[in-house]
């Protein structure tokens, strides 16, 4: 009773918190908004329009009332479901960002697949050799990868293994020849293309995703690897360990099923925290490789000054990022015996 | 002993020494410390090291390879890739400096007198915190030069608006330990004003955690710097600022990996040297390791 | 006396970068007995046991004879180790809060010792772990079993981990400070389980303690250590006739209720002890 009353009120305070944080997030994403040297009006009716239409349109905006009554205005716009016209595309911005997102989540995907499968093998060896070799083999490789500007490795890597070596596609998502052969039905390429059975769009997809995705998924794997060693060092260092020793089983046993089980819940909330990081270096690596991604919608925006689309590109990345945060500890909650 | 005293270093000197010789026995660290030595070098004697003027342009000489008396080649413009690294490095230790100068008392004025008053101003300023944290820094730096225009200046005011909260979260983690110690309490009971204690008191034992705290972080800030000088947001042509040079290299970068490959690297070096010295610091620091050997 | 389980001659142990020896020149043999090692804190009384199961990857351990039945410990390689631990020789931890896995049922971890060692179904284990369960006197087996470390008590924690321990029917088990975490009221309680079980099944026990008093009870010989070093070996029975003067001031360390009212002694040290052997 007074467990499920802690529990309740725990939920609750909770849930404020992120109501707050939503709120906050909004606010930041308004007063950039209105900081941003474009003029909206302009940018809607055109260089030509006369002032009287000009007028028009400030009013209809609401830009002649007080910056709180604006702000409420757009709070609600927001709650709505309505973010604005994207002014480039003439769409709602947000069908503009469904319509982009899957390709930046099929390459975060497989980049948070390879990351994972890269820092956590690793990090687990740096811990059981502890200040040997492999250990400050793994540091520098993991400090590697956390120092490259990623960019400018997409570009290298684009003159080595596609200009040099041809042994992947270029920039894209797929070769030219295929682009419009494949009917969208998820967005996300690698599942449409089976659907449809083009298998040939599906081997090129494959190879236009596995550049960019290795190095993102490099990238992350630095911050997974370090997580990882760390959470590894804490348990290797525990009696239950020696227990498992006594018991009989050997070194690698108790490692792994001892230590490294016992990490399992803490990785995949590292892991899902990693995927929300993704997004940084997804903007970087969109740009290298023409990838039609998020990250190539919000620079493209930025620099032509689309307000709206700006503003609701950074508010679905907080967004994101507020509940990847939430998810790992649920997780967290779910799965850790401990904290039932 | 009959030897000579040796003379006393005042402590904070002698404990950067010590620090200072830990760093340059392991040879990662090492690295680092020699990496920035040799950009804070290179950067201030910019006019004698660069072998050609950074901005003056040759079209008769446009994307000549390594060799030949330009050292690193030359660009679209006929420009010196080297001399324009060589005066990049003047731009990244201003980016470095002008960053640390807008976060380091940001974050440490936030940090401490949150940390310090506790109560509603606290639970105010952490939710603030929260808010910036729930962005990647490159994301809300890009909307914020976005906001601003797209310059070196704005983007320097970018990453600072974007990088304080983590130095405001230690600063105000340390805080939280200090504020009960015993002489805080008495100089609370002397009458000092919380304004007075935080900044005499509270602050100068920040300070040390906080310059480490920038160090580590001024990896993410030399990268963040780059990309948005590469995305065409931050230092603008032609200053040779070196994400910007990849930027422009970009177009050529098939036929002249020159363009590209070496601001790249240079980009990586520092990173790579402030992560290793960052690395190493908190080895340094950490009681545990220091006892070892 | 029958042939003895374990002999040890003059063992040395050295924790790498230490700058000196952690345990110095020990011997004794052991029979179908139960032995006591007591020593204040950093004796080495917990080196000696893990040098016994081999369990000091970071020491180097030397002695001119460590014999365990038929096995020489000293020559056995890390995969001959593994049939020994758990199966011929086992230990029990100081303290059930660390020394069980936090996040797996408690009846899973004490089944592993048993599906290490024979090949046998889940299920087979699982009836064997809960015949053990109730052998250390848990009333309720079957819902222990499925618990987690954090939702039982000390004194049945310490009970799960000798059932771990003695699942696999050891001859030689190593009891380190089994009780000193543990609640005073339950203390005895989960040592007169431990005896009774190491009775029954004619196990030979080594009982690590700091507790001069507490141990004298459960065994039948103490070895005292100090510094590394055994100092005395005496009956425990005949205990009073402790000639070193080190094993007078523990004795005398202790609090008797009823005893007479006087200053508690304080424990005397002095550097000759570590090294004259005694005698
Ligand atoms: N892992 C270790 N590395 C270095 N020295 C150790 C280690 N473990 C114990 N020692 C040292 O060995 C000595 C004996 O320790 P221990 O066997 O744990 O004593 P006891 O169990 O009698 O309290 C102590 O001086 C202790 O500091
Ligand atoms: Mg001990």
């Amino acid at each position: 009773m007074s467990i499920n009353h802690l529990r309740l009120r725990s939920a609750l305070g909770q849930a404020g918190t992120i109501a707050v944080t939503l709120l906050g997030l909004l606010m930041l994403t308004f007063i950039i908004g209105r900081m941003m040297p474009a003029d909206p009006v302009r940018a809607i009716v055109g260089e030509e329009a006369s002032p009287e239409i000009y007028q028009q349109v400030y009013l209809q905006l609401g830009l002649d009332r007080p910056v709180w009554e604006q702000f409420l205005r757009y709070l609600g716009d927001v709650l709505t479901g309505d973010f604005g016209t994207s002014i480039r595309t003439g769409k709602p911005v947000i069908e503009d960002i469904l319509h982009v997102m899957p390709a930046t989540m099929e390459l975060a995907t497989f980049a948070i697949l390879i990351g994972a499968g890269l820092g956590i093998p690793l990090g687990v060896t740096a811990a059981v050799n502890k200040d040997r070799w492999p250990d400050h083999l793994v540091r520098v490789f993991s400090l590697f990868g956390h120092s490259m500007p990623i960019f400018w490795t997409g570009m290298i890597a684009l003159i080595v293994f596609y200009a040099g070596l041809g042994w992947v596609g270029g920039s894209g998502r797929m070769s030219q020849f295929y682009i419009g052969m494949v009917p969208d039905r998820t967005g996300f390429l690698l599942i449409d293309s089976l659907i449809s059975g083009q298998f040939d769009v599906f081997a090129s997809a494959i190879n236009h995703l596995i550049l960019p995705a290795s190095l993102l998924g490099y990238s992350s794997s630095a911050y997974i690897t370090r997580m990882t060693r760390s959470f590894m060092l804490d348990q290797l260092g525990q009696e239950y360990m020696t227990t498992a020793r006594v018991k009989g089983l050997s070194r690698g046993q108790t490692i792994w099923r001892h230590a490294f089980g016992n990490i399992r819940v803490q990785l995949v909330t590292i892991v899902a925290l990693a995927y929300g990081s993704l997004l940084e270096g997804a903007v970087l690596i969109e740009t290298v490789f023409a990838w039609p991604g998020f990250g190539q919608y919000l620079t493209s925006n930025l620099i032509i000054g689309d307000m709206n689309a700006v503003m609701t590109c950074v508010l679905i990345v907080g967004v994101i990022f507020i509940a990847l945060n939430l998810l790992s500890d649920l997780l967290y909650r779910l799965f850790d015996p401990r904290t039932k | 002993m009959t030897a000579a005293p040796v003379p006393r270093l005042p402590g904070p000197l002698l404990a950067a020494r010590n620090i200072l010789t830990f760093l340059l026995r392991v040879p990662t660290s090492a690295f680092g410390l020699v990496v920035l030595t040799i950009l804070i070098v290179t950067a201030g004697f910019a006019p004698w090291i660069a072998t050609h003027d950074p901005y003056v342009q040759d079209l008769n000489n446009v994307l000549q390879a390594p060799g030949n008396g330009h050292l690193f080649g030359t660009d679209e413009l006929g420009r010196d890739i080297f001399s324009r690294l060589v005066w990049g490095a003047r731009i990244t230790l201003t980016i470095i400096f002008l960053v640390s100068i807008v976060v380091g008392p940001i974050g440490l004025i936030v940090g401490t007198t949150s940390g310090y008053l506790g109560g509603r101003f606290d639970t105010v300023m952490m939710r603030i915190t929260d808010i910036f944290l729930s962005f990647p820094s490159l994301i809300l730096s890009l909307a914020f030069v976005a906001a601003l225009g797209p310059s070196l200046n704005n983007a320097i005011i970018a990453i600072g608006l974007t990088a304080w909260p983590p130095i405001a979260r230690l600063a105000r983690a340390e805080t939280m330990t200090f504020r009960k110690a015993d002489y805080i309490a008495a100089a609370r009971l002397q009458g000092a004003s919380p304004l007075r204690i935080i900044v005499k008191s509270i602050m100068p034992m920040c300070l040390p955690s906080v310059l480490i705290r920038l160090t580590l972080n001024m990896a993410t800030v030399i990268l963040t710097a780059a990309g948005l000088g590469f995305l065409g947001l931050g230092a603008q042509p032609p200053l040779p600022e070196w994400g910007a040079m990849i930027a422009t290299g970009r177009r050529y970068m098939i036929d002249s990996w020159w363009l590209v490959t070496f601001p790249g690297l240079a980009i990586l070096c520092v990173s790579l040297a402030f992560n290793l010295l960052g690395d190493g610091l908190r080895d340094a620091l950490d009681p545990k390791q220091m006892n070892r050997r | 006396m029958e042939k003895p389980i374990l002999e040890v001659q003059n063992l040395c142990i050295r924790y790498n970068g230490a700058p000196v020896d952690a345990v110095r020149g020990v011997s004794f043999t052991l029979g179908r007995e139960r032995l006591g090692i007591v020593g204040e804190s950093g004796s080495g009384k917990s080196t000696v046991g893990r040098a016994l199961l081999r369990l000091l990857p970071g020491a180097r351990v030397t002695a001119d004879r460590m014999q365990f039945e038929d096995l020489d410990l000293l020559g056995l390689s890390e995969r001959q180790m593994l049939k020994v631990r758990g199966r011929r020789m086992s230990m029990i931890l100081q303290d059930p809060k660390f020394s069980l896995n936090p996040i797996q049922r408690v009846g899973h971890q004490v089944a592993e010792t048993f599906l290490r060692h024979f090949s046998v179904s889940k299920a087979e284990a699982k009836t064997k772990t809960l015949e053990m369960l109730a052998a250390v006197k848990i009333r309720d087996p079957e819902r222990v079993h499925d618990l987690y470390p954090h939702e039982i008590s000390g004194g049945m924690g310490q009970r799960v981990m000798i059932a771990m321990m003695l699942l696999a029917d050891p001859d030689l088990v190593i009891a380190d400070e089994p009780t000193s975490a543990l609640d005073v009221t339950v203390r005895l309680q989960v040592l007169t389980i431990l005896d009774g079980l190491v009775r029954d099944r004619g196990i030979g026990l080594i009982m690590i303690s700091h507790d001069l008093n507490l141990v004298r009870n459960f065994c039948d010989r103490v070895l005292i250590m100090y510094a590394g070093r055994v100092v005395e070996t005496l009956d425990a029975r005949s205990m009073d006739q402790a000639q070193h003067p080190y094993t007078r001031g523990l004795l005398a360390a202790q609090p008797r209720i009823g005893g007479p009212r006087q200053p508690l002694a304080v424990l005397d040290r002095r550097p000759e002890w570590k090294e004259e052997p005694a005698q």
